[in-house]
């Protein structure tokens, strides 16, 4: 049996419970909790005038009620702010419970406790809440006009006016060749986990302990969250992530009103509780995100390369900012890609709207960002008269670049300082891959068939792994077993099989001995959470040096044992020997036992470690100074700044003038994330991000009316595709290493996302040769583009055009 | 409705096993299966039977759990995902080559939509012609009905083809089941 697994798509450890339903998800625990449901507010911006009760007091089976009026102490103050930012000048967030006041439709006013949840739903029905309706603020465009205010005492609806420069972009522009100055959008969609959120809680008042668990991507926060609001100590909250179903970075902001009000609960109740969101509620209630206004002036020369960029993008928070402007900053830094760009000034002002909170949906500010580079690059092409794939050519930074410095500064606060890449490979993979220069062929063809077939493509910088930091245990026991804790959460990434992998090869022991637990604050207290593609950054470096230190102990104490040298001694299939030296052998489950001196045989393997059995120094402590009993090391990692991984997609689409049925037919994916733990792996995040990128693109958005109601909140309406909606896709790999981790490796989750709005609205763009500066865009919608005289014509279109004539 | 509902009893064969139970009338199979048997292997993703997550057979025949009184299956036999496996006679299970598919394929991240998956595939397979290679349209129309936000559906797609090749005479044994013995699958 192999021991070194890094890089071998090693089969899902998971997966054996999950596909014979012994998964644990949230609504599995707790089959005697008490239920929570919500009575939520029906309308996007209105004053609470009463709230009566008494209707719902006779219904059997209910137990409690709360109000706003029912909170106390940090609980009846406002949810917080969790990531504070000096450009975020008017912060707002709402309270557990409504007071007063509601500002979107969903947000929750009422919570109710009965013994089971058909019941619960039964008393939430019956209560009566008395509202005054105020006006409404939906979209970007209605928020920037501020003829009313979201938030009375925020007059223009801005929250944040983000800002960053490199240089006197007015100077560089006027300096330009040429220029261009258009304006774009994009629409909102959702993270849409099969799994709404939950939680659980069980108070024990015997000794005053909570345990909570959580559908979530921070289990460590969520309980310094839990425990503040309460006025708990830290000790005595617990949180767990069980078996997720999925995130997408829904579940990394928190804490939501559930996951406080149902602890609080539980312990006013003496009674376990628990709340399973349903898919209504998660529409309405959790968060969206994506809906941008952008506004782009480049400056090039005549032969393509940008001289500035100069963005103003309206980027739409919804009700409240919770979750700070990260999206905005992400938008703002990754917004340049793999270019030089040689004057850059970008401001992002994020906006108050009467609308479900936005906060990260895997690609988070991404998607935006490349969707406004790409389409730039599109714009100077066309102009031009150049390929596509040439104008990004020039404009790429190049291989012997790096590391290459942006001047900004990114989401953690840390310099935009690009550790490693090739961005000239993945292009001309990318082309390869994809056919770029048979393109007119395909076109001519499908034209012989009556379809209009076009090309796009699109690439990618992805910051990943950002700090501060994440940590790693791992244990040797004396029965060989390797035990193995990080604190972040697993929603579906396969993290028990990486991290095993991880630790498999680099102690020298077969993965089958490996257990993994994350997410689980009793097994590891101290982590961040899962987003900006930093699992395996950030554990699995964490996890490495943590089995890199249970080496080193497990070296030295067989050493002593087998009278070697540390350093001639090596660790396979989780046995010490000695290199060379057949036979002089030493179980690592023996040098665990031995780790521990014992004064106790409590089992067999016990007595080879207790004081009679064991010859020591008489002048030496049994454990030296410094050092700790057991064969176990808990270790940190903690980068200086984040790693950027990369990538370039190119999607082929056909589109039936008949239906404007929009196709996509080919879809290819050059992607570089560094060093890969599991291959298999990587490739199904790559799948699954390509699936959101496409659906986003031509499927998914949130309908809000003017009156701020979604009017497709249900699986029936907002069209998350099925197998049926999703093209094929070819992939191929690049590895250029980070030199800033131990293991090499760049994050893959977000990356599949990113590109697939900028890809398509592109590939249309050029089948149709109509300007594409809405995304997404349905059939009917390209239906209008077709058949309205004046929508614009690319110049591509012009030149094609005369080359039929 | 203030007092509590008026209930039934029914009797199910869930997995195999006959199961007795009093339940509210309003009371969703999917409910029934996961809080009163205890069989949470089915979970629900939207309560109106839309992403499939819930789906079970109802006497071989996939059916979205969550759009179903319990009431409804009174005499009925329902296979869950916790049912799709089967007793080696040696205190271990022999997974359905649908389920090995799975696993081999990396046709789960998440896993919540799987079960719905796995017992729509597993009726689908079971009821084509197993002899024939499976086709492209066939694949599609199995898993065309659930909803998988994880993995972009090519894995499972693929997941499909495998099971569907693993189920064929050629390849189980000479009785022309895979795995030979009782004859399932």
């Amino acid at each position: 049996m192999t021991t070194k697994l890094f890089g071998e798509p090693v089969r899902r450890r998971e997966d054996a419970r999950l596909i014979v339903g012994k998964g644990r998800y949230l609504d599995d625990i707790g089959a005697h909790a008490l239920a929570a449901a919500f009575v939520r507010s029906p309308h996007a911006h209105a004053r609470i005038t009463g709230i009566d009760v008494e209707g719902a007091l006779d219904v059997e089976g209910l137990v409690a009620i709360y109000t706003y009026e029912d909170l106390t102490g940090p609980m009846a103050e406002p949810l917080p702010v969790l990531i504070p930012h000096p450009q975020l000048h008017a912060p707002r967030t709402g309270y557990p419970l409504a007071n007063g006041e509601v500002n979107h439709v969903g947000e929750p006013v009422v919570m109710v406790v009965a013994t089971d949840r058909y019941l619960a739903e039964d008393a939430a029905e019956r209560i009566v809440v008395g509202y005054e309706e105020l006006p409404v603020i939906v979209g970007v465009d209605a928020a920037r006009e501020a003829r009313d205010a979201v938030h009375a005492e925020i007059p223009d609806n801005v929250a944040a006016r983000h800002h960053q420069e490199t240089g006197d972009v007015e100077a560089a522009l006027a300096g330009s060749a040429r220029t261009l100055s258009f304006t774009q959008y994009i629409e909102r969609s959702a993270c849409m986990p099969l799994e709404g959120k939950g939680v659980h809680a069980r108070w024990d008042p015997a000794d005053s302990s909570l345990r909570v668990y959580s559908s979530t991507q921070a289990s460590t926060s969520v309980r310094a969250a839990i425990a503040a609001k309460l006025e708990l100590s830290l000790e005595d909250v617990e949180v767990i992530a069980p078996d997720v179903g999925g995130g997408f970075g829904v579940k990394i902001m928190h804490p939501w009103p559930e996951e406080l009000l149902v602890p609080m609960a539980a312990i006013r109740l003496g009674h376990e509780v628990k709340w399973a969101e349903d898919r209504r509620e998660h529409f309405i209630g959790s968060a969206h995100e994506r809906q941008q206004r952008q506004e782009i002036t480049v400056g090039f020369d005549d032969d393509g390369r940008i001289t500035a960029l100069d963005v103003h993008a309206w980027h739409d928070n919804g009700a409240y900012t919770p979750y700070g402007i990260i999206i905005p900053i992400v938008t703002a830094t990754q917004l340049v890609g793999p270019y030089a760009i040689p004057v850059y000034r970008v401001v992002v002002e994020s906006v108050y709207t009467n609308t479900v909170i936005v906060t990260p949906y895997r690609g988070a500010g991404r998607p935006q960002g490349c969707y406004a580079m790409e389409r730039t690059m599109d714009r100077i092409a066309d102009v031009l008269g150049l390929d596509r794939a040439e104008v990004r050519r020039r404009n790429l930074i190049r291989a012997d670049q790096f590391p290459y410095d942006h001047h900004l500064t990114f989401q953690d606060g840390r310099p935009v300082i690009y550790d490693s890449g090739d961005y000239p490979g993945l292009l001309s993979k990318l082309t390869d891959l994809v056919g770029w220069d048979a393109m007119e062929a395909r076109r001519a063809e499908a034209a012989s068939r009556g379809k209009l077939l076009g090309a796009g493509m699109a690439m990618y910088v992805e910051g990943t792994g950002p700090g501060p930091y994440e940590g790693g245990h791992v244990q040797v026991l004396g029965s060989g077993k390797v035990l193995v804790a990080t604190g972040l959460t697993s929603q579906g990434q396969g993290h028990e099989t990486s991290f095993a992998q991880i630790v498999a090869s680099e102690l020298g022991v077969p993965i089958e001995d490996v257990e993994v637990t994350t997410g689980d604050t009793r097994r590891f207290p101290y982590a961040v959470g899962t987003f900006a593609s930093r699992a395996a950054v950030m554990s699995g470096n964490a996890i490495a040096l943590a089995a890199r230190g249970v080496r080193e102990k497990a070296l030295r104490i067989a050493a002593e044992v087998l009278e070697a040298d540390p350093a001639d001694l090596e660790i396979e299939d989780g046995v010490v020997g000695v290199r060379g030296t057949p036979g002089a052998t030493i179980p690592l489950r023996t040098v665990a036992v031995l780790s521990n001196p014992l004064r106790y045989a409590f089992d067999e393997a016990a007595k080879q470690a207790t004081q009679f059995a064991r010859a020591g120094s008489d002048d030496k402590p049994p454990v030296a100074v410094g050092d700790a009993p057991g064969l176990e090391h808990r270790d940190y990692y903690s980068p200086i700044r984040s790693t950027f991984a990369s990538g370039a997609h190119a999607a082929v689409v056909e589109i039936d003038p008949a239906t404007w049925e929009i196709d996509v037919v080919s879809y290819a994916v050059v992607h570089d994330c560094g060093n890969v733990v599991n291959p298999m792996i990587v490739e199904g995040q790559v799948h699954g991000g390509v699936a959101q990128g496409v659906a986003g693109a031509l499927y998914e958005r949130m309908a809000y009316d003017a009156d701020g109601q979604l009017q497709n909140a249900s699986f029936m309406d907002f069209l998350m595709p099925y197998a049926s909606e999703i093209p094929d896709v070819v992939i191929d790999h690049q590895q250029t290493p980070s030199p800033l981790n131990p293991l090499g490796i760049k994050g893959a989750g977000e990356a599949g996302v990113i590109p697939g709005t900028a890809a398509i609205a592109s590939a249309i763009e050029d089948a149709t040769g109509r300007r594409i500066a809405a995304m997404p865009i349905s059939p009917t919608e390209l239906y209008d583009v077709m058949r309205s005289v004046d929508h614009e014509r690319t110049a591509a279109s012009g030149r094609r055009a005369d080359v039929t004539a | 409705m203030t007092s509590v509902d008026t209930e039934r009893s029914i009797t199910v064969t869930v997995n195999g096993v006959p199961r007795k139970a009093t339940l509210p009338v309003r009371r969703l199979l999917s409910d029934a299966l996961r809080h009163d048997l205890g069989l949470t292997g089915t979970h629900v993703g939207c309560e109106h039977g839309v992403c499939g997550a819930c789906t079970v057979l109802v006497d071989g025949t996939p059916v979205r759990s969550c759009l179903v009184f319990a009431v409804q299956v009174d005499g009925a036999s329902v296979t869950t995902v916790e049912g799709l496996a089967r007793d080696d006679h040696q205190g271990g299970q022999v997974l359905h080559p649908v389920q090995e598919a799975f696993r081999e394929c990396h046709a789960l991240q998440c896993g919540f939509c799987t079960p719905g998956f796995l017992v729509t595939i597993a009726a689908g397979l079971e009821a084509r012609d197993r002899s024939a290679e499976i086709t492209e349209e066939e694949v599609d129309e199995i898993v065309g009905g659930n909803l998988c936000r994880c993995t972009g559906y090519a894995n499972i797609k693929k997941a499909v083809r495998h099971a569907a090749a693993a189920m064929r005479p050629a390849e189980a044994d000479h009785t022309g089941h895979f795995g030979g013995g009782d004859g399932a699958w």
